[in-house]
């Protein structure tokens, strides 16, 4: 019987959450078989059972503290159906909206410049000393401020519009609980045209790495997949809310315009026994061949355009990379979260512009309904929240599909190809090669418990064992 | 005819008149003692125990006990402030006091005590961690007694200023909390205007009206502005409110 050891990463590291990679090698080091594994287990759909649903915004953005704004919206979104709030006032979906831009700047911009920019900036295979946030301060200071500067920009958005930074409550069922001011407004709009200069400077930093690494960039952790995302009903990308559109890997819908409360019809949930994480498909194209990825390069794919100038030229050049054919590259998702940036910085300004903001009609109430479900674009792509509540107002049911878990299988996909290329049949395996792995789940930008962030040193443990489950050897790193 | 009665708060001289309590007094003198069960328009019952004094040496509890001429108050004292701070903590861990997902949070005065004594992080008790079914039988109105800090408010608003007698309670020692005297909410003769319910009443998040959660935007709510207690250090607080 042919010996097989496996190879541990844990904790994953410069990702939200925590998580495990194993790779399970044959005598002469080829990958037989390698997963990400989701290793907390949360229990948010169990334990908001019973509770009232007012209360449900504000308890389930506890599920992280990176995008905690998306799952307050989309909880709130669903609970505008609960109280008969089937449309907000302008005020409210403004304020929203405007919450929800400053979210996606803030997140994605973490996500990049303190995340990922240590892989693109030094190599991933560079010494793990320097290949870190600290690394970039050091070698680009004022890259590094810009990073810091704009995610304050998108957090102080935020704190406008929900009362604090992290875990407000602005969004609550029916509407919100504030407007924004005219002195806050007028503090982000002095500011706007830095932001946007900054954005530009960041994307195109993120398209010049693809392509001037395209020859990576078109192998590393690519395949071909399907694509989901919320589109406007025109085909614009929208961040906020929309209808359900899916693509194959050639580009071809599978299913458009589809009204997300019946999301139920179109996607299903698989749960395997290794993982905390379930893997949800399209009912249509079964569970083997349904899976899909979501998140800013699917938005780039699935969306028609954007309506914002800028961004619709960056994205344009974008879709020119394929030839207008879906972008199937991870490590492209880097490119498109900048687009977004982009354009949550256009909206953004837009918005400050608009007296609407500044409104005093901030509910809207109606017909109480049983069930509610709200859909909308967080940072790593879409979330799904589901509730029924009972006449006395409790909460009787939930299902919670976060963005993380719509990338599951993509993740799984990105882990066991980056393993077969850079890891199998290589007499030893180095620090380097198990970067590799992280920069493909990197690239998804994953919450993997959608999690507050752990603040400090995570060390990276390797382990390898033989088929007794000996411990062969143990290595540690440091991020 | 009520007499001057002249005594002492931590060295500072305060005038009374009888039959007032040492804490009427101190409100007067615009001098803050800490209390969870007391609260103006209810008759003093002392039972909380976080309005904790010494008078003349001996423990008592500021909302009971009469202003006497002659007496030497201890408030400030770092004794005093630790006996306290030990209570609030007691009863942030007997029950389920989780301010970040509690609509109550920013107009809690459990909370906001627990700011004013500097109580910043756990404490060395168990947390308790009860597990009561919460009633939310009647339309308006719901009770989460996994937050009852038994402070009776809402019994004696109901029996005294309501007339009704819609809350009391039931259990013993560890086990006491607030219950309703009927099957279930919906079975009692409670109403939304009642004094027993109204926000000022309940000083924790066990009795909350329904659907208005998380209205009042952070920044805004009442101890957003200014710590408990404050209104009645400051005149012009206690005006404003």
């Amino acid at each position: 019987m042919a010996k097989t050891k496996v190879v541990e990463i844990e904790p994953l590291t410069r990702v939200e959450g925590h998580g495990k990679v194993s790779i399970h090698l044959d005598d002469h080091n080829n990958v037989k078989e390698a997963r990400l594994h989701i290793v907390e287990f949360r229990g948010f759909e169990r334990f908001i059972k019973g509770r009232p649903f007012w209360e449900v915004p504000v308890i389930v953005q506890r599920l992280c503290g990176i995008c905690p704004v998306s799952h307050q919206l989309a909880s709130a979104k669903a609970m505008d159906l609960i109280v008969g709030a089937k449309k907000l006032t302008p005020t409210a979906e403004k304020v929203r909206r405007l919450m929800n831009y400053g979210q996606i700047m803030q997140s994605h911009v973490l996500h990049f410049f303190h995340l990922c920019s240590p892989d693109i900036l030094f190599g991933f295979d560079a010494d793990p000393k320097i290949r870190n946030i600290f690394g970039v301060i050091r070698k680009m200071p004022d890259l590094a401020v810009q990073g810091v500067m704009m995610r304050k920009y998108g957090q102080e958005i935020i704190k406008a519009t929900s009362g604090k930074k992290i875990h407000g409550t602005g969004a609550v069922p029916g509407g919100v609980n504030k407007n924004v001011s005219i002195e806050e407004r007028d503090s982000f709009l002095k500011d706007i045209d830095r932001m946007k200069t900054w954005a530009l400077s960041a994307l195109n930093l993120a398209k010049n790495y693809t392509l001037d690494h395209i020859d990576t960039v078109e192998t590393f952790a690519a395949f071909n997949s399907s694509h989901l995302s919320l589109v406007r009903e025109d085909g614009a990308l929208d961040l906020y809310h929309g209808k359900l559109r899916a693509i194959d890997a050639g580009g071809n819908l599978i299913f458009d315009q589809v009204d997300y409360q019946n999301y139920s019809d179109y996607i299903m949930e698989e749960v395997r026994s290794w993982s905390y994480n379930k893997f949800p498909f399209i009912k249509s194209r079964g569970h083997i061949d349904g899976w899909y990825r979501v998140g800013p390069l699917s938005r780039m794919n699935t969306a028609g355009f954007i309506d914002t100038p800028e961004a619709q030229t960056a994205m344009e050049e974008f879709k020119g990379l394929t030839r207008g054919k879906p972008n199937h590259m991870s490590l492209a998702y880097h490119w498109a979260r900048m687009i977004e940036v982009l354009h949550c910085v256009e909206k953004i300004e837009e918005l400050l512009n608009d007296p609407d903001l500044q409104g005093n009609d901030l509910l809207v109430k109606g017909d109480r309904a049983e069930e509610g479900i709200g859909v909308i674009e967080a940072p790593r792509g879409t979330l799904f929240h589901h509730y029924r509540v009972n006449e006395d107002g409790q909460v009787t049911y939930c299902n919670l599909i976060v963005s993380s878990t719509n990338n599951n299988e993509a993740m799984n996909r990105a882990v066991t190809k980056v393993a077969h290329d850079h890891i199998s049949g290589r007499p030893k395996i180095t620090e380097g090669m198990l970067n590799h792995v992280e920069v493909a789940i990197r690239a998804y930008d994953p919450c993997l418990s959608c999690a507050t962030h752990a603040l400090g040193q995570m060390p990276l443990v390797v382990e390898m064992y033989d088929p007794g489950g000996s411990l062969l050897e143990r290595r540690g790193k440091c991020v | 005819m009520n007499k001057t009665v002249i005594f002492k708060i931590d060295g500072v001289e305060v005038r009374g008149k009888t039959g007032q309590t040492i804490m009427d007094a101190a409100d007067e003198a615009h001098i803050y003692i800490p209390r969870l069960c007391d609260v103006e328009g209810l008759e003093p019952q002392g039972s909380c125990r976080v309005c904790i004094v010494k008078v003349n040496g001996r423990p008592a509890a500021a909302c009971t006990q009469p202003a006497a001429d002659g007496i030497e108050v201890e408030n400030g004292t770092l004794e005093i402030l630790n006996c306290r701070r030990d209570i609030i903590r007691m009863l942030f861990h007997e029950g389920n006091h989780l301010c970040p997902i509690c609509e109550a949070s920013g107009r809690c005065e459990l909370q906001a005590m627990g700011y004013r004594l500097g109580i910043l992080q756990p404490a060395k008790y168990p947390y308790l961690q009860p597990v009561r079914p919460i009633d939310a039988s009647h339309p308006d109105i719901l009770l989460d007694t996994n937050r009852c800090i038994r402070c009776g408010r809402c019994i004696r608003a109901s029996k005294y200023i309501d007339g009704k007698n819609v809350f009391g309670y039931v259990g013993r020692g560890i086990h006491k909390r607030v219950g309703v005297n009927g099957k279930d909410f919906a079975h009692t003769d409670v109403h939304p205007d009642d004094k027993a319910i109204a926000l000022e009443t309940c000083p924790v998040g066990c009795i909350i009206r329904k659907g208005l959660g998380f209205f009042t935007p952070v920044g805004q709510r009442e101890y957003d502005r200014a710590p408990i207690g404050s209104d009645i250090e400051n005149p012009e607080l206690r005006r404003e409110k």
